[in-house]
């Protein structure tokens, strides 16, 4: 007998199917564990500062006993504020511009180029257009405002290509039914486009938010001060207008940097209040992309 | 722009082919009041020629029935009525569809404006994810009529006319996706009819529905067109022969035959068209 | 065509003013031109970034020569005599690099032949929003977690390794860039089309041997393209090595030691008071543009080999 018996080779090919799928099980396995693992070895180191109130209402201090994250809270914040009313907006226009009035030629063709791009551009090169233009060559200084810009121009191409493809999930009947009433493309685009692709672009723009908070690096180039033991102006006042901007031109700093700036200290207690930063980042960025996730998942459920 | 027009077509309305005058001929009384005239209208998906010189009055107040077989050019040349082509690059219009009775092209006038003059029904159900209010009320917006007490009239007027008021009118604010597929469809009837339109068009409207609710927008479509001029696509020849005052008969992207619907159905003057009503072919 | 054509006749549009439609034909026009502006200035950024990085890189050049900073070994900067050689920089970005993409291919192979010929979907649709959470951790908690996790833990049994070494943040990144490689290549395979898999089938093929001599084949150039993604990704990541890798520029590949990283070496000159204009100012901007290019050129790679991938099927 030279030849191997058919029983023999479904049998080998079982063997086969049945190992590779448990390394990939495993592999899956290794990564859950690991993100479990961050999160538990983060927990783990800094346990003895996340009870304690002051963590959270104390500024940045030489002891690290006493060193908290109000700064860094606050400034993460505002920035983001900053961040969020400038990327969704243009985002948005821009997403809605691509897939609904582009028309076919080589200006559409660069702008799409050019995102998807700008999409792989690290964003530390992000951090040198910062420092270079938006702090020296506008003047705009090493403020809440160019910190909230520079994010906001990191995570556009995001948030552009989760509003294009919510558009393009609208179906042809909903768009037909609005032309045939008489609705113009801008009647069209604004009362029923934009409505129908909205939870699309909200679960986009959450996560460009979450990538947002969590990136220091176009942030530490421009300079960021990570001893900061001030709070920016209230952006509410008690006297007309009661909206004030000088926040916008404060000096700041950012919970990763924070983190960042703890981190590569060689005091071990430092590394405890660097961990219970982490902690904190770690449930906002989970928080912020569970609730992406759970939108998109709760989206699909309703267009089924 | 898209459309070409050949303008020096329109001084010569006497060459006119025979399909239009079928008709005309025999009831002369009825060509005062056409709400609507196509005239050697060509038309172009691309490279392709979906419709072939064809002619066609729309008579006011009445319903024009489209027929033939299936890629005959019906739904093609419902869709010139609203422009609905122009919404999509490479197509093409040559020729004149005139309203009457202010005799204006409609193929040259910007196809925002057109559509704001001539609704439309689809295939598929297709409301707004909205209330049923405001699926009706749509229209309206539209238009910029935001007058709360006009709204209010005009929906229930509107809802009333598609006959399905008493189905509704204590779910208003309700999601429109809580109706039935048939529902739906005279919802989408009511939002297409609350702005008044000049001319109704329908484009297989009950091609998705069952038979009960395909008889109750029939029915509905009889009542509708004493106030109302419809045009309407169907693929089923006895629905043709139960709602239509005319009927008009494509293929290839010819006008074969238009007449009323009665002689029609009842002496053909085409061998093709007595080939189709008869089930020999399509 | 707009307005103007308005018939002289009294029609109606169902009972829009004329006053409307004036003001809806306006903003139709003006809406379509303002959306247009949003989508130019993405290309504004790209412009913004090229324009930085040559105008500050043209007078670093006109002090080092473009011979030295590509063959010069040594990169110092701030010492009396100063060293622009940035192929220092580059060799220990090459190494984690290395490392993390011999950590991420054979997994993400892995996870992504098991996510698409294996699992159900069901298991597909449960597994993948973990790992869009893995990838979404702060990079900054990965540095960490390489310094003071994974770096004392390889010293149990690499006792030579240096607290600051190539290796653990190599190995962190890996692990980083793993949830978007497996993605993308799976994307790739599960896009083979049905046919081929059964042709497959059909010579009686085990699943694993359909994945290894059908699908990754058709697939390969979507896979490549995952990888040269990955490996953009892995070049331009700056805070795992920021804070794990060391700041000390030396060339070399040996894994065991500290070095810095371009991003590193980023990081570390703008973080201090770096007086504007001066020629350790610059190289910042130098380095910078050496890591635009390396990543263009991958990432231009990448979305080249994906389109052509996804123009096949």
């Amino acid at each position: 007998m030279s030849a191997p018996s058919l029983h023999s080779i479904v049998a080998a090919n079982k063997r086969t199917d049945i190992i590779v799928a448990s390394i990939g099980v495993l592999v899956m396995a290794i990564a859950m564990i690991l993100l479990a693992g961050v999160m538990i070895d983060l927990l783990a180191s800094g346990w003895p500062r996340l009870l304690h109130g002051e963590f959270y209402t104390n500024f940045p201090s030489r002891h690290p006993e006493r060193a908290g994250i109000l700064s860094s809270i606050v400034g993460t914040s505002l920035v983001m504020l900053v961040t969020a009313s400038i990327a969704i907006p243009l985002a948005v226009a821009a997403g809605l511009y691509l897939e609904e009035y582009a028309p076919r030629n080589w200006f559409t063709d660069l702008i799409e180029i050019n995102v998807s791009n700008l999409a792989g551009v690290p964003s530390i090169i992000y951090g040198l257009l910062a420092l270079g233009l938006f702090v020296h060559a506008f003047g705009l200084g090493e403020t809440i405002l160019t910190a909230g810009l520079v994010l906001a121009l990191l995570i556009l191409p995001v948030i552009i290509v989760a509003t294009r493809e919510a558009i393009r999930s609208i179906p042809l009947e909903l768009r037909e039914a609005a032309y045939g009433l008489g609705a113009d493309k801008w009647q069209t685009v604004r009362l029923y486009v934009l409505p129908a692709a909205r939870p699309g672009i909200l679960t986009g723009a959450i996560v460009g938010l979450a990538r947002a908070i969590g990136e220091a690096a176009p942030v530490i180039t421009i300079g960021a001060l990570t001893f900061i033991a001030f709070l920016p102006p209230s952006p509410l006042q008690s006297t007309p207008p009661f909206i004030n901007f000088e926040w916008l031109w404060s000096p700041f700093t950012l919970m990763p940097i924070q983190m960042f700036n703890w981190v590569s200290r060689p005091q071990e207690a430092f590394h405890v209040n660097a961990a219970a930063t982490g902690v904190v980042l770690m449930v906002m960025t989970l928080i912020m992309n569970g609730l992406a996730i759970y939108i998109r998942y709760h989206l699909r459920k309703l267009q089924r | 722009m898209q459309t070409t027009t050949k303008l020096a077509m329109n001084a010569t309305p006497t060459s006119q082919p025979a399909v239009a005058s079928h008709s005309a001929a025999q009831h002369p009384a009825e060509t005062a009041t056409l709400r609507a005239e196509v005239r050697n209208l060509d038309f172009w998906y691309g490279e392709k020629q979906a419709l072939k010189a064809v002619n066609l009055p729309i008579h006011d107040c009445k319903v024009t029935a489209l027929i033939g077989p299936s890629g005959c050019g019906k739904s093609t040349l419902l869709r010139c009525f609203n422009r609905m082509h122009d919404l999509y690059p490479g197509n093409r219009y040559s020729g004149e569809i005139l309203l009457q009775p202010e005799n204006q092209n409609l193929i040259d006038m910007d196809p925002g404006l057109v559509r704001l003059r001539i609704g439309m029904v689809f295939q598929k159900p297709n409301p707004f994810p909205k209330s049923i209010f405001e699926n009706v009320a749509a229209g309206l917006r539209v238009r910029g009529v935001n007058n709360k007490a006009l709204v209010q009239e005009r929906v229930e007027t509107a809802l009333k006319g598609a006959a399905i008021w008493d189905e509704v009118k204590d779910r208003l604010h309700e999601s429109a996706y809580g109706l039935s597929g048939g529902q739906q469809q005279r919802l989408c009837i009511a939002r297409a009819l609350a702005p008044q339109p000049d001319i109704l068009l329908l484009d297989e409207p009950t091609s998705a529905l069952d038979p009960i609710a395909t008889a109750k927008i029939e029915d509905l479509l009889t009542e509708l067109h004493k106030r109302v001029t419809i045009v309407i696509v169907t693929h089923n020849m006895q629905q043709a022969a139960r709602i239509s005052d005319y009927t008009a008969y494509m293929h290839m992207g010819d006008m074969v035959e238009f007449g009323r619907t009665e002689d029609l159905f009842t002496h053909p003057k085409e061998q093709r068209t007595n080939d189709y009503i008869t089930g020999r072919f399509g | 065509m707009t307005i103007s054509s308005l018939p002289a006749s009294a029609a109606d549009y169902g009972g829009a003013s004329a006053a409307f439609l004036r003001r809806r034909a306006f903003w139709n026009r003006v809406s379509g031109y303002i959306l247009a502006l949003a989508a130019a200035t993405s290309v504004l950024v790209t412009v913004g970034i090229v324009y930085v990085l040559i105008s500050q890189s043209i007078p670093f050049f006109q002090h080092v020569s473009l011979w030295d900073f590509l063959t010069d070994t040594q990169w110092t900067p701030v010492f009396e005599d100063a060293h622009f050689g940035v192929m220092t920089l580059v060799s220990a970005t090459v190494t984690v690099a290395g490392i993390a993409l011999a950590l991420a291919i054979p997994a993400g192979l892995m996870l992504a032949i098991y996510l698409s010929e294996f699992a159900s979907p069901r298991v597909r649709e449960t597994i993948k929003p973990f790992l869009e959470l893995l990838e979404a951790v702060p990079t900054v908690v990965y540095g960490f977690f390489a310094l003071l996790l994974v770096t004392p833990l390889l010293q149990t049994f690499m006792p030579n390794l240096s607290g600051f070494n190539l290796l653990a943040p190599g190995l962190v990144m890996g692990i980083m860039i793993l949830p978007y490689t497996a993605s993308v290549s799976e994307d790739a395979m599960r896009s083979v089309p049905m046919g081929l898999r059964e042709a497959g089938y059909a010579l009686g093929y085990s699943r694993f041997r359909v994945a290894t001599h059908v699908v990754i084949p058709a697939a390969l150039s979507g896979i490549t393209a995952a990888f040269i993604l990955g490996m953009s990704r892995a070049v331009g990541e700056t805070m795992v090595v920021a804070i794990a890798a060391g700041q000390n520029p030396r060339f070399g590949f040996d894994p065991t030691q500290g070095a810095s990283t371009i991003t590193a070496y980023i990081v570390q000159m703008t973080m201090g008071d770096l007086p504007h204009g001066t020629v350790a100012y610059q190289s910042v901007f130098a380095a910078g543009l050496t890591l635009f290019v390396i990543t263009l050129f991958f990432n231009l790679l990448g979305f080249y080999l994906r389109r052509r991938f996804r123009e096949v099927y």
